[in-house]
């Protein structure tokens, strides 16, 4: 049962990311071109009341559901690792049009052969995984 | 009401409504970041007794993959239910720019010419479907997060490794885009 609300947001995220046209691949092609606003505009206005949002909870020491005071993980320093993995992922991005989110919810939208760019993502961060020591971070 | 609902969302309505779901999850006990669910899925199919970095307890993540499973969900009903079948308002250039590579536009959200069955094993369905795919959820764990966990989660947290990742999503997408289409897609 304490599951159900995660599907729920899961269920509104999906319909977000429909109805606003994210998870389009024209729409990414048109945000690389930078020949719309939309995107930027979503990502934006997203990111923007994310910040005070994120200040509010820190401010306010605000708690979860469960009662704990939500905490926020800073992300590992470091340059390389989220440059080149950025850049790998930016080309995976350009060429399917999607990032991990939007991947499941196309499936939901009756494109079944996502599930086929979903099962190569799975087998890239498995690929990750196996060389992680060998690559630099 | 239900006629705005039906219609393609502006991005000032989208927007705030994803920062409600970044809200939602931290009030529910969990982040807003998708990536993560790959990693889980690698574990639970077995791969923590070969490869360390997948050897955790994926239980804890059971409410991320539920969320996902939500995110399918909400696609089915958005289109649906929830839709117009109005076709999509790509800008003028980006149409042209495409016709120029022979990607037609024909209002859909994905270019079905390309993402298809029949396409799977040509040369340009494989590169975006199984080589994009893959690029995706190996740069995703290198970079430590994607679009949800870095782009949002990330820069509304002012983190500076997730303003790098950003950069380095924008470099890996305008060289895919500007450079590499225009041979790739003319062969």
């Amino acid at each position: 049962m304490k599951y159900i609300k995660f599907l729920l947001i899961g269920i509104l995220f999906g319909i977000i990311m429909t109805k606003s046209e994210a998870i389009s691949w024209y729409r990414i092609q048109e945000m690389f071109r930078f020949q719309s606003f939309h995107m930027y505009g979503i990502i934006g206005s997203t990111v923007v009341l994310g910040m005070i949002m994120i200040q509010l909870i820190k401010y306010k020491q605000l708690r979860s559901i469960g009662g704990k005071t939500i905490q926020f993980q800073p992300k590992e320093k470091g340059v390389k690792r989220y440059l080149l993995g950025g850049i790998i992922f930016g080309f995976g991005w350009a060429l399917t049009g999607s990032c991990p989110g939007p991947m499941f919810t196309l499936v939901g939208n009756g494109f079944s052969i996502i599930l086929v760019s979903i099962a190569c993502a799975i087998l890239g961060t498995y690929t990750y995984g196996y060389y992680k020591d060998k690559l630099p971070h | 009401m239900i006629e705005y609902i039906l219609q393609p969302w502006p991005w000032y309505f989208s927007g705030p409504l994803i920062t409600l779901i970044m809200f939602l999850l931290l009030w529910s006990g969990g982040y807003f970041g998708v990536s993560s669910n790959l990693r889980s899925l690698c574990a639970i199919g077995g791969a923590g007794k070969k490869v360390p970095f997948f050897d955790f307890d994926w239980k804890e993540q059971i409410w991320n993959l539920v969320f996902i499973l939500g995110a399918l969900i909400g696609g089915y009903i958005a289109t649906n239910f929830l839709s117009n079948s109005e076709p999509l308002q790509l800008s003028q250039d980006t149409i042209a720019d495409l016709a120029d590579i022979n990607i037609p536009f024909q209002g859909g959200l994905m270019p079905e010419a390309l993402f298809n069955w029949e396409n799977l094993l040509t040369l340009k369905g494989f590169t975006i479907i199984v080589v994009g795919g893959f690029m995706v959820g190996f740069g995703t764990r290198w970079a430590g997060g994607c679009t949800s966990g870095h782009a949002i989660s990330g820069l509304s947290n002012l983190q500076l490794p997730s303003l790098i990742s950003v950069v380095g999503f924008f470099i890996g997408g305008l060289v895919m885009t500007h450079f590499i289409f225009p041979i790739f897609f003319n062969l």
